[in-house]
């Protein structure tokens, strides 16, 4: 079972939804519309021939470059005994990050899309119990996205200066030779 | 069916603690209170292990027999807050567990010494995050602290041996100074 | 205690409404708890001693690994591994290095890997080591952890001759190790793999037959097949579940498939079974570091020599070269700072942990660091099922249940 035959058998199923497909070091991702991705998820689980029951990770990446599709939810799943590994990535605009939850199917999914919850803010309609995990409840904003800072800004012990970052008088900006 | 490799041997190489300074007569020996009770103080430290990550593991490696830390006294490790004397607190403390040491500082009687082991306990260690806390001297005051990463653990008992000289050398008042006030004050803590 | 459902006074008592008409009980197994190994919480209903429902709640040493990885070099990323499974740390540096060994394409020679065989057993040997004796002390029987620890003072020792570290050890390098093993450490191994086996007899003869043990924890803390599989199980937990699915064999790496080792599988899924899959995994371990041994001794002629592989743009060059030879100063400098670009793409590679698949995710887009590294992280994956394993059993067995699942707090939170 290579990934030609995988391909295109989820396009002959479902057609132009699927955008693309790329190959990275022998796993292949392929892109497909927001929309189906439980759809997707049910036909690999359910298909005899594909069968991949088993949710090994679920990720996202933020490009924030990309206007109108920052967000790269992806999934990775695996068929056991044929040992296999099949990436699924789906591109969310990052004014409305929905996209549908895979815990129906996968018992597994239900922290993973918290955690993705909490780090990107992406909201997956349907999850049972939707709220931050790794940090504290009261926190606004969602820390991995590209724009927010490592630093906890409001520390007064680590002097930034030292460590080359912050502005300060010692930051030559542009030198205009 | 005896697999110790190790025969028994007797110690003939005993060490005797020399008498502490006190004024002596005949049957009898005269010293200062303080001094006495932190005599008693020193040699029985009962510490609560608050093992959060890595030197955890460090603690539990000076807790088995190769570094033993019950021959300095503390061979009973008391888990709850309310019957021990120092509050060890090994491993990085995130801002999430920031109330939960608070909460442990507070319910421990007086005297009570905290001992910070590992960097990321004393400072923040090498995660300058936004979820970590830059050290617990932000939320308690803190007595001794061993750094390393993780500490090896004749560092830890070496933490353990400065804080018996503190506890040994501390005046009987200094509970109830204005500066001590002061400073659980600057913490917040009543 | 039904009939005093009315009453609302109890000689000088004042109870609040109804109070004694509620069945159940709000326990919080605290995130610091002298049984929970880390910290996590865990919120039970009880009634009386059994647990009818709880909720699980982590983050408690939420460290941002992921966030700080986008900032740091390859090289710095290697420290922050360390303390994902502390426990087995070597592992988790050598899969680091193999998910970028992958992504730039390097190939190591036959004696590098089998270095790394000698080390990430003797790693997954360590960890199982504390699992197991400490569910022991979790039931009451200190002796084990005693008697074990002292060996895992030898693995220490071994791991501080070849990295200088004894727990965080940041260990090897992209494409070998930084130096070879000298002789003390090749004794020091020699040493481990004669007086081990002896101790690790002597400890499964404290257990294995043990009534007070089997009583406590056979059939007790199970999950099915299915329930695991749907959650995302892999390790020892899902192989005592039934399953016999091991990367090492599944998808090979570091030349594992030269190796003969058996996979232990239990039946039930319960805490007997994984202490006796954890047993018997340790048992192969120290098989497959003999292999190795014996391997590494027959490599004849050139394939004896090197402890790295040739890629002088990503290896940091020896340090004595560095200090005396101008080219390898330069590129010390060069591959501290990040100048040479690392290929665009992503990559996933697995190394079997020794609590399951521990994977790392790379993506990477040219620049000095990760755009974005993501880890897979067994143990996160697996408390999920945490609260439906514990349904309707003792609070004992609650605990008993939560060590012998192995749970790390710094894997878990990473």
């Amino acid at each position: 079972m290579d990934d030609k035959f995988i391909f295109e058998k989820i396009h002959q199923k479902f057609g132009e939804q699927i955008i693309g497909f790329e190959e990275n070091y022998d796993i292949m991702a392929v892109y497909a519309d927001k929309e189906i991705n439980l759809k997707l998820l049910q036909y690999l689980y359910d298909d005899p021939e594909l069968g991949f029951k088993f949710l090994t990770d679920l990720t996202a990446i933020h490009y924030p470059d990309n206007k109108g599709e920052e967000l790269v939810v992806t999934y990775l799943v695996y068929n056991m005994l044929k040992k296999k590994h099949l990436r699924l990535k789906f591109k969310l605009d990052i004014q409305k990050p929905d996209i549908y939850t895979a815990t129906s199917l996968h018992a597994g999914a239900n922290w993973l899309e918290r955690e993705c919850y909490d780090f990107f803010g992406v909201n997956f309609v349907g999850h049972p119990n939707l709220i931050r995990i790794m940090n504290v409840e009261e926190m606004d904003y969602f820390p991995l996205r590209k724009e927010y800072p490592l630093e906890d800004q409001t520390r007064k012990d680590k002097d930034d200066d030292m460590f080359g970052r912050g502005d300060s008088h010692f930051n030559l900006g542009k030198l205009n030779i | 069916m005896i697999f110790n490799k190790r025969p028994v041997t007797h110690n003939t190489n005993v060490k005797l603690v020399e008498m502490p300074d006190m004024y002596q007569g005949e049957g009898f020996g005269a010293m200062q209170l303080s001094k006495v009770v932190g005599l008693a103080r020193k040699n029985s430290i009962w510490p609560l292990p608050f093992a959060t990550s890595c030197c955890g593991i460090e603690f539990m490696a000076t807790m088995a027999a190769h570094y033993d830390l019950a021959r300095f006294g503390s061979e009973r490790l008391a888990f709850t807050p309310r019957q021990c004397d120092l509050l060890m607190v090994m491993g990085t403390i995130a801002k999430k567990m920031g109330p939960v040491v608070k909460q442990v500082y507070l319910q421990m009687a007086e005297p009570r010494w905290v001992m910070a082991v590992g960097a990321c306990a004393s400072s923040g260690g090498i995660f300058d995050t936004y979820s970590v806390l830059q050290g617990i001297d932000q939320i308690v005051p803190v007595d001794v602290y061993v750094p390393g990463c993780a500490p090896r653990p004749e560092a830890i008992l070496d933490g353990i041996l400065k804080v018996q000289e503190l506890v040994g050398n501390e005046d009987i008042r200094r509970r109830n100074q204005p500066e001590y006030q002061e400073l659980l004050k600057s913490y917040g803590i009543l | 205690m039904g009939k005093i459902k009315d009453k609302k006074k109890i000689k000088n008592i004042e109870l609040p409404e109804e109070s004694l008409g509620q069945q159940t009980r709000t326990l919080n197994l605290g995130p610091t708890h002298p049984a929970t190994h880390g910290v996590f919480q865990n919120i039970l209903e009880m009634d009386g001693e059994r647990v009818l429902s709880a909720e699980a709640t982590v983050g408690y040493i939420h460290r941002a690994f992921e966030k700080i990885a986008e900032q740091r070099a390859f090289y710095q990323v290697t420290p922050l591994t360390d303390r994902l499974n502390y426990c087995s740390a070597p592992i988790n540096n050598l899969g680091w290095h193999l998910t970028v060994e992958k992504l730039l394409g390097i190939e190591t020679p036959k004696r590098v890997d089998y270095m790394r065989v000698i080390i990430m057993e003797l790693a997954r040997i360590s960890d199982h080591l504390i699992c197991n004796s400490v569910i022991g002390v979790d039931a009451g029987a200190f002796t084990g952890f005693l008697y074990v620890m002292e060996y895992r003072e030898l693995i220490y020792e071994i791991y501080e001759e070849i990295s200088g570290g004894r727990l965080t050890t940041n260990i090897g390098r992209i494409g070998g190790f930084e130096r070879d093993f000298n002789q003390k450490a090749w004794e020091k191994i020699d040493k481990f793999l004669e007086e081990y086996p002896v101790i690790l007899k002597e400890f499964e003869s404290l257990f294995d037959r043990n009534r007070i043990f089997i009583d406590r924890t056979q059939n007790v803390g199970g999950i099915s097949l299915e329930r695991a599989l749907s959650y995302g199980f892999t390790g020892p937990n899902l192989r005592a579940a039934g399953l016999d699915y091991d990367i090492r064999t599944a998808k090979p790496y570091s030349r594992y498939q030269e190796f003969d080792f058996k996979i232990p599988v239990g039946t039930t899924g319960d805490i007997y079974d994984r202490y006796m899959v954890r047993n018997q995994e340790m048992w192969q371990s120290l098989s497959l570091i003999r292999q190795a041994v014996q391997k590494i001794n027959d490599l004849k002629g050139e394939e004896a020599i090197p402890h790295h592989a040739d890629v002088p743009d990503y290896y940091l060059p020896l340090k004595e070269k560095v200090y005396t030879k101008m080219e390898e100063m330069i590129y010390h400098f060069k591959i501290i700072y990040g100048e040479i670009d690392p290929p665009v793409g992503e990559v996933y590679h697995a190394v079997e942990g020794a609590n399951g698949e521990l994977g790392y995710y790379l993506v990477s887009d040219g620049g000095r660091a990760a755009y974005r590294l993501h880890f897979r992280r067994p143990c996160f994956i697996y408390y999920q099922a945490y609260p439906e394993i514990i349904k309707g059993s003792l609070l004992s067995d609650a605990i008993l249940t939560m060590s012998s699942m192995n749970m790390i707090a710094g894997e878990m939170d990473a």
